[in-house]
């Protein structure tokens, strides 16, 4: 077995050696080059070198000394770790699940409009071009708690808005409300995931006495899968890394860090502040692989879950 | 498919490798990004300083004299900690900094700015020209590392018209009782619909939190700028007395609204449209005040303390030159002259000269330089007419004096995070004043300590 194996290996790197000899091979890597080298040396280069600070007292400036696993036993006694991680958790738990179903019933009105899609899908996109940080400062003036559009809107039905950015309460719903509004991205995935659902499905469903809900539950639904999956790992980790709305609207100014307020304190932020504010920059690598460690779970655990419910086309399953 | 013959292949592969290597080289050229921070042996440049009037650009005009031949690069906009961090690590920092004092401490524990001792010696400077208050917050275990680049004083600003409109006169006022106070609040304050459309009194925590544990008899850190003190009952009592005070006019959450929709560089500024009873406030907003609504019925009066003693809470930013700044003996030179009575002088005339030419009131400039501060009250400064803004000016030169500024120290944005947390939290409810205190003395002490253990 193993030398059977060992023969296959043998062979994939002699086809691997082979194709160099081919000008499109060259050509291919001559093209991904600037990619490569930009992982190499802004990603992964980087990424080693966190590794090894996370183990000192590196300040940015000073000596740096080798503090073994201070820093990672530091994250454990810190508290502003568990309230930075828990902020963030909440507010992804919220975030994703939303955006997608609002994504998903855009994309479903889309598929309905017929020839004015174009215009709806470039409205739709706009969004997505506006830099986060005016969400940021958006967040704050539609938001506010006594001359806000939001809190206006509620007034006009009775309804006693609350005090979005400083009722502890009320800030994560606020942010994600605030973020809620770039879906472009989403939203044209799962247009493209619905237009290439085959319509003889439908046509199936409907013979066979399928209402409007089961046909989404048992075809859309399945078919999509792919595309539900994809968007929900990625903006699952871009949740998680969530900053600069937060960092904006909070932490951005002197005078918005005056008034920071806790429930604002995402864990990129802490990270950032532990980083540039603090100079704790071996401490705060630390907390970046915490963070990569965080990220890697969850998404293991999604992807070893969604095997029972994502359909991709030509799978045997 | 056939390969091209040699020669060509030699002519394409050229081309190609030449794009490959610019390709490669991009990414690393564009990757810098941010404010470009010269480093050719004759620029000098600085950080954080702003040129918006003639105060700025005048000082500016005097102090690049000092540099002879070398270009003078002044990277507009606020000082950026991840900007400045990082640009002192990489070893390419600009030549001076005009930073927030508060950071001053922090930094120079990292050893991440120069002292100034040799600066001072070498340039013959009076470290007895600047106000004692601007040199304690840039100056960590007897070490000066910064010279004052502007004093920030805090003044009670009164609403004349709401004050009287509700009965009451505004020379009464006064902080040091602090019972009458929360009453004086309570009967200023508006609400409509549920929402508070005036404040009666804004003691301007988290800001201010220092001012409070002062006029309290307490204060936040020791003289020497190694223990906290954010435990102290007495700092306790300001913090439950002042959040009481917020409470009392309709809790932190409509209050902090308010102060956010206010049009404060605007005509229509909290004063006019009669949003805020009265508040302490820095020096800079009579000045905005003077140029933007000159006839607003503006009172002040000194802040006091429990005793009935004036007190005024200073901050400011100053100059430093950072490690590693490729040109230290013309930063040195430079901010010198930045900070001299002379410079400060001649930019003063010529602001005020701007500002009357416009028909504003010129209500001075506090400079952190007690000679200047002198000339410039003395030469420039004169009575305009308007009895509200000539009052706040007497008021603003006579406070000069009663000041006191938070100490230098090693943990710096650390020891400020972590009283402003504790005041935040019990704004927003999430804890009582002791036990939010209590956490935030740990946590500072400890940055504190960590901060002087590194530096030892």
């Amino acid at each position: 077995m193993t030398t059977l194996l060992t023969g296959e290996r043998r062979d994939r790197v002699r086809r691997w050696r082979a194709s160099w000899r081919r000008r499109d091979t060259r050509a291919a890597y001559w093209f991904i080059s600037p990619w490569m080298f930009g992982f190499l040396a802004l990603t992964a280069g980087p990424m080693i070198a966190s590794f090894v600070l996370s183990f000192t007292n590196y300040d940015g400036i000073g000596p740096t000394h080798a503090v073994g696993m201070d820093n990672y036993r530091q994250l454990f006694e810190d508290p502003q770790v568990a309230t930075s991680l828990l902020n963030t958790l909440v507010f992804t738990a919220l975030r994703v699940p939303l955006s997608m179903a609002l994504a998903l019933a855009l994309a479903m009105l889309l598929l309905r409009v017929g020839k004015a899609a174009g215009f709806f899908r470039t409205v739709f996109y706009l969004p997505v071009m506006t830099p986060s940080v005016a969400v940021g400062i958006l967040f704050l003036l539609l938001f506010n708690g006594n001359m806000g559009l939001v809190n206006n809107v509620l007034g006009f039905f009775g309804i006693p808005g609350p005090s979005w950015t400083t009722d502890g309460s009320w800030v994560k719903p606020g942010l994600v409300l605030t973020t809620l509004w770039a879906l472009g991205s989403t939203v044209v995935i799962y247009l493209a995931a619905l237009r290439n659902v085959p319509q003889d499905l439908y046509e199936a469903a409907e013979l066979d006495g399928a209402s409007r809900w089961k046909a989404f539950r048992h075809v859309t639904l399945p078919q999509i899968s792919g595309a539900l999956f994809f968007t929900l790992i990625v903006n699952t980790i871009a949740s998680l890394q969530t900053f600069t709305e937060a960092y904006t609207a909070f932490f951005g100014t002197s005078n918005a860090q005056t008034y920071s307020h806790e429930a604002a304190l995402f864990y990129v932020v802490y990270l950032f502040q532990q980083a540039f504010q603090f100079m704790h920059m071996g401490y705060a690598s630390a907390l970046s692989w915490l963070l990569f460690a965080v990220i890697l779970v969850i998404t293991v655990i999604q992807a070893k879950v969604s095997k029972r419910f994502v359909y991709y086309e030509g799978d045997a399953r | 498919m056939t390969a091209p013959p040699p020669h060509h292949r030699r002519r394409h592969r050229r081309p190609a490798a030449l794009a490959a290597v610019a390709a490669l080289l991009l990414p690393a050229a564009t990757a810098c990004g941010g404010v470009g921070l010269a480093d050719t042996s004759d620029t000098f440049t600085t950080m954080g300083y702003g040129m918006g009037d003639a105060l700025a650009t005048v000082r500016v005009e005097k102090a690049r004299k000092t540099l002879g031949t070398m270009k003078l690069e002044v990277n507009e906009g606020a000082f950026d900690e991840q900007q400045f961090l990082s640009a002192v690590a990489a070893g390419d920092p600009p030549d001076a900094v005009r930073m927030d004092r508060t950071l001053i401490g922090g930094y120079a524990a990292r050893g991440a700015i120069m002292p100034l001792t040799e600066c001072l010696r070498d340039q013959d400077v009076d470290l007895e020209q600047y106000r004692d208050g601007a040199v304690d917050e840039a100056t960590l275990d007897g070490t000066v590392y910064g010279l004052p680049d502007s004093y920030d004083n805090r003044l009670l600003l009164i609403n004349g018209k709401v004050v009287e409109e509700a009965g009451h006169r505004a020379a009464d006022i006064d902080t040091s009782d602090w019972q009458a106070l929360r009453a004086l609040a309570e009967d200023l304050d508006r609400t409509r619909g549920g929402k508070l459309t005036r404040i009666g009194f804004d003691p301007k925590i988290p800001e201010f939190f220092p001012l409070w544990v002062r006029a309290n008899g307490g204060s936040l850190l020791s003289a020497d700028g190694r223990t906290a003190k954010l435990d102290d009952p007495r700092t306790v009592e300001a913090l439950r007395f002042t959040v009481g005070l917020i409470d009392a006019q309709g809790g932190w959450g409509g209050m902090k609204a308010l102060r956010d929709s206010f049009d404060q560089f605007g005509a229509g500024n909290q004063l006019v449209r009669g949003q805020v009873g009265a508040y302490p406030m820095e020096d800079w907003y009579v000045s905005v005040l003077a140029e933007t609504s000159p006839d607003v019925d503006l009172r002040t009066k000194p802040f006091t303390d429990r005793r009935g003693e004036p007190v005024n809470y200073v901050s400011g930013y100053s100059w430093v030159v950072p490690k590693g700044s490729p040109h230290p003996e013309e930063a040195c030179e430079f901010i010198t002259e930045m900070t001299a009575p002379d410079t400060w002088f001649a930019a003063a005339r010529a602001k005020a000269a701007e500002i009357r030419k416009d028909g504003s009131p010129y209500i001075g400039d506090f400079t952190g330089n007690k000679v200047a501060d002198r000339r410039i009250h003395e030469e420039i400064w004169k009575p305009t007419g308007n009895a509200a803004f000539d009052e706040a000016a007497r008021q603003l030169y006579a406070a000069q004096d009663n000041a006191f500024s938070v100490p230098a120290n090693a943990a710096g944005t650390e020891f400020r995070k972590a009283w402003q947390s504790a005041v935040n939290s019990v704004l927003s409810g999430d804890a009582g004043p002791r036990e939010a205190l209590e956490q935030a003395q740990q946590r500072a002490q400890a940055a504190l300590d960590r901060g002087n253990t590194e530096r030892e």
